[in-house]
C-alpha cells in the first residue's frame, strides 16, 4: 500500500535536531506512517476525542486556576467574578464544566468500544488496565474539581464521598480526618482538592503516554477482532486515520459546542448555585451524573437487604460493603481480560455476548438512572437488582458465555473478509 | 393534558408534603423532584434569545421597590445597569440613592459612602444575622443567581411570585408566620405575598398588574443570573455555522481520500 519503511528525510534545524534528539522519525513513524487497520469504524476516533478533551480541559483549567481563589470565604464569588467580569472567563469555565462531562461521555463511548470489540484481549490487557487507571483518575480529579466553586452541592457531595473512607474498621475515622485536614470538610479540604485537582491532569496526562504507546506496540484492534495480515489490511495513521478522525472531532465539537453555548447547566445541579452553607443540608444529594452509576452501585448496600444480610451482614455492615463493591465495580473492570474466556475478540462473531453486551450497557443506563433518585422504593430495589447484574455479568456471564457460546466464523483476513469455517 | 397532570402531581406532592417537616424559607428546599412548574414562553429562550430592555427596566423598578427590601443583588454591580438601557448619568444616580460601607478613613474609623457605578448592588442587611433577624428567622435569598440555582428557575420564579393564595386548599396546614404558596416544596413560605395590583407605578404606563410585575423581575433577575446569555448564543451561532461548513469539508475529504484506495 504505502510507502512506511523508508525513513524520513529531515532538512536544516529539523535534522540537526532529530540526528541528537529522534523526536521527529518518532513522530513520523508514530502517527504519519503507523499501520492502522483499515476498516477501523467511527468507534476508533474516540480514543483521539478523549485526548483532545484532555488538552481542552488542561488548557481552560489553567485559565480558570489564573483567576480563582480556594479559600471557602473567596471560592464562589470569584468564580462568579470569572462568569461576569473576566474576559470571556463565562466562556472558559462553560467549557471547563461542560468538558468534564464531555471527557465522561466520551470515554464511556470509548469503553464500550472496547468492551463490544473486545479490545482488552491478548495482547492489549496491559492497554486496558491503563484505560482503567485514567478512568479512576478521571473520576478523582473530576470529583474535586466539582468542590472548586463551593456551591451546596460541592460542599455536601465532598462531604458524603469522603465520608465513605469512614466505613473502613479502625483506620476510616483517621483516614477521613486525615483527609479534610480537620474535622469537616472545610477551608483545608478545600485548598487541598484545589491542589490536587491541578497535579493529577498531569498524572493522567502521563498515564496517557504509556496507555498510547502501549497501543502502539500491538496497534489497534478492529471491529472484526482479527489482527491484520499484511499491508494490504492496513493503511497509514495519516492522512487516512487522521481524515476520518477530522470528522469525528467535528461532530464532536457540535455536541459540545450544543452543549457550551445553549444549555451550559443542563448537566449541572441548580443547588450548585447556592453558596457552600454547612448548616444547611440540601433535600437530595447527588453526585455529578457520570458518578451515578457508582452512586447506585454504593447505595444499594442497605441494612435490610436479602443479600447483604445472607451473604455480607455478618462480617460487615452495610456502608462497607457498599464502599468495596463500588471500588470493586472498577477492579472487575480492569480484571475483565482474564474473566473474559473466549478466544474471539469481536462481538461480530459472538452471538451471545453480543447480547450481554448490549444488557450491561442498558443495566448501567438504569443504575445511573436510580443513582439519581431518592433512596426509596421502587427505587432501592431497582439499584439492588441492577447492582446484582452488573456482578453477575462480570463474575458469571462473561466466563460462562466464553466457554459455552460457538462463535461465527472468522475472516480469513480483514482486506479479503470472505467467510472460512473457523477452526 | 399538561395542566391536569400538574394538578395531579400537586396533589399527590400535597399529600407528601403532610408527612414531611419542611425548614420553609430554607433557599436548599427547592429540590428538582419538586412540582415543575408551568412552562412560560421567555424571549431569551432559544437559540437567537435575547432580553427585552423594557422588561428589565420594569423589573429593575419591582425589584428596587419591592424585593430590594428584603433580598440582595450581591453580584450584580450598578456599572452592568448599562446593558439594561440607562446612561452613565443615569447609572450614577441611580447608585448614589444607596449608602455602601467604606473604610477605614485616615483616623481608621469605618464610613458609609453613596455607591458609585463600580459598587456592587448595596445590601438591604449588614449581615445574613441581621437579615434573618427581620424576617422572622428566615433568611431572604440573595437574588443574584436565584433563576440557576432553582430548577426551570424561570419558571419558578415566576410561578412562586403568582402562586400565593389567601387561604391554603384544605388538607394543607400553614404554620405561624408562614404563607401558603402553590409552587414553594413543602407549600409553606415564610416570605408574604410580595407584589400586588398596581403595587409600582411603571414609568411606561404598562399596566402593573402581579402576573406583569412577575414577569418582569424575573427577566431582570434571569439577566442578573446569566448576564452573558446574548454573547453566549449569538457566539453559538457563529460557531455552528462554522462547525457545519467545516464538517461538510472534512467528509468531501474524506471521501476523496479514501476513494483513492480502491
Amino acid at each position: 500500500m504505502q510507502s512506511d519503511s523508508a525513513d524520513p528525510e529531515f532538512k536544516g534545524i529539523v535534522k540537526w535536531i532529530d540526528r541528537r534528539l529522534p523526536i521527529f522519525t518518532m513522530l513520523h513513524k508514530e502517527y504519519m506512517v503507523f499501520p492502522v487497520p483499515k476498516n477501523l469504524n467511527y468507534f476508533w476516533s474516540f480514543g483521539a476525542l478523549a485526548s483532545i478533551t484532555l488538552i481542552v480541559m488542561i488548557l481552560t483549567g489553567f485559565f480558570l486556576a489564573a483567576q480563582y481563589q480556594a479559600s471557602t470565604a473567596d471560592a464562589f464569588n470569584s468564580v462568579e467574578r470569572i462568569m461576569r467580569d473576566v474576559n470571556y472567563g463565562w466562556l472558559i469555565r462553560y467549557v471547563h464544566m461542560n468538558g468534564a462531562s464531555m471527557f465522561f461521555i466520551v470515554v464511556y463511548i470509548h469503553i464500550f468500544r472496547g468492551l463490544y470489540y473486545g479490545s482488552y484481549k491478548e495482547p492489549r490487557e496491559l492497554l486496558w488496565i491503563l484505560g482503567v487507571v485514567i478512568l479512576v483518575l478521571m473520576m478523582g480529579t473530576a470529583f474535586m474539581g466539582y468542590v472548586l466553586p463551593w456551591g451546596q452541592m460541592s460542599l455536601w457531595g465532598a462531604t458524603v464521598i469522603t465520608n465513605l473512607f469512614s466505613a473502613f474498621p479502625l483506620v476510616g475515622e483517621p483516614i477521613v480526618t486525615w483527609l479534610w485536614g480537620g474535622f469537616s470538610v472545610d477551608n483545608p479540604t478545600l485548598n487541598r482538592f484545589f491542589a490536587l485537582h491541578y497535579l493529577l491532569p498531569f498524572v493522567i496526562f502521563a498515564v496517557v503516554f504509556l496507555h498510547v504507546a502501549a497501543l502502539h506496540i500491538p496497534g489497534s484492534n478492529n471491529p472484526d477482532g482479527i489482527d491484520p495480515k499484511g499491508p494490504a489490511d492496513t493503511v497509514n495513521f495519516h492522512p487516512f486515520m487522521t481524515s476520518k478522525d477530522m470528522i469525528g472531532i467535528v461532530v464532536y465539537l457540535m455536541v459540545f459546542a450544543g452543549l457550551v453555548f445553549y444549555a451550559p447547566n443542563f448537566l449541572g445541579h441548580p443547588d450548585n448555585y447556592i453558596p457552600a452553607n454547612p448548616l444547611q443540608t440540601p433535600p437530595h444529594i447527588v453526585p455529578e451524573w457520570y458518578f451515578l452509576p457508582y452512586y447506585a452501585i454504593l447505595r444499594a448496600f442497605t441494612d435490610d437487604w436479602w443479600f447483604f444480610q445472607i451473604f455480607l451482614g455478618w462480617w460487615m455492615d452495610a456502608k462497607l460493603a457498599g464502599v468495596l463493591a463500588m471500588f470493586g465495580s472498577l477492579v472487575l473492570l480492569a480484571a475483565l481480560p482474564w474473566l473474559d474466556t473466549s478466544r474471539v475478540r469481536s462481538c461480530r462473531y459472538r452471538p451471545y455476548y453480543k447480547w450481554a453486551i448490549a444488557v450491561f450497557v442498558i443495566n448501567f443506563l438504569i443504575l445511573g438512572w436510580v443513582g439519581g433518585k431518592p433512596a426509596e422504593e421502587p427505587y432501592v430495589l431497582i439499584s439492588q437488582l441492577s447492582t446484582l447484574y452488573y456482578f453477575f455479568h462480570f463474575l458469571v456471564l462473561t466466563p460462562v458465555l466464553g466457554w459455552i457460546e460457538r462463535p461465527k466464523p472468522l475472516p480469513a483476513s480483514i482486506g479479503m473478509p470472505v467467510s472460512t469455517p473457523a477452526e | 393534558m399538561i395542566n391536569r397532570l400538574t394538578t395531579f402531581s400537586r396533589k399527590a406532592a400535597g399529600v407528601a408534603a403532610l408527612g414531611l417537616l419542611v425548614a420553609a424559607g430554607s433557599p436548599a428546599a427547592q429540590a428538582a423532584e419538586a412540582i415543575t412548574p408551568p412552562d412560560q414562553s421567555w424571549g431569551f429562550e432559544g437559540i437567537f434569545g435575547k432580553f427585552d430592555r423594557a422588561a428589565m427596566q420594569r423589573g429593575l423598578q419591582v425589584y428596587t421597590e419591592v424585593c430590594k427590601g428584603c433580598h440582595s443583588l450581591s453580584q450584580v454591580a450598578y456599572r452592568n445597569l448599562s446593558v439594561l438601557g440607562l446612561n452613565e448619568d443615569e447609572i450614577k444616580a441611580y447608585a448614589a440613592e444607596y449608602e455602601v460601607p467604606d473604610g477605614p478613613d485616615e483616623e481608621g474609623e469605618m464610613f458609609t459612602r453613596p455607591a458609585l457605578p463600580a459598587d456592587k448592588f448595596a445590601a438591604p442587611f449588614p449581615n445574613d444575622n441581621a437579615a434573618k433577624a427581620a424576617n422572622g428567622g428566615a433568611l431572604p435569598p440573595d437574588l443574584s443567581l436565584i433563576t440557576k440555582a432553582r430548577a426551570n428557575g424561570h419558571d419558578y420564579l415566576y410561578a412562586l411570585l403568582t402562586g400565593y393564595a389567601d387561604e391554603a386548599p384544605e388538607g394543607i396546614e400553614v404554620g405561624d408566620g408562614l404563607n401558603y404558596n402553590a409552587w414553594f416544596p413543602g407549600f409553606q413560605i415564610a416570605m408574604a405575598q410580595p407584589l400586588y395590583e398596581d403595587q409600582v407605578e411603571y414609568a411606561d404606563g404598562t399596566p402593573a398588574t402581579i402576573e406583569q410585575m412577575s414577569q418582569d423581575v424575573t427577566e431582570f433577575l434571569a439577566w442578573a443570573a446569566e448576564p452573558e446569555l446574548e454573547q453566549r448564543k449569538g457566539m453559538g451561532v457563529t460557531v455552528f455555522l462554522f462547525l457545519i461548513v467545516f464538517l461538510g469539508l472534512a467528509i468531501a475529504y474524506k471521501k476523496a481520500l479514501w476513494k483513492t484506495l480502491h
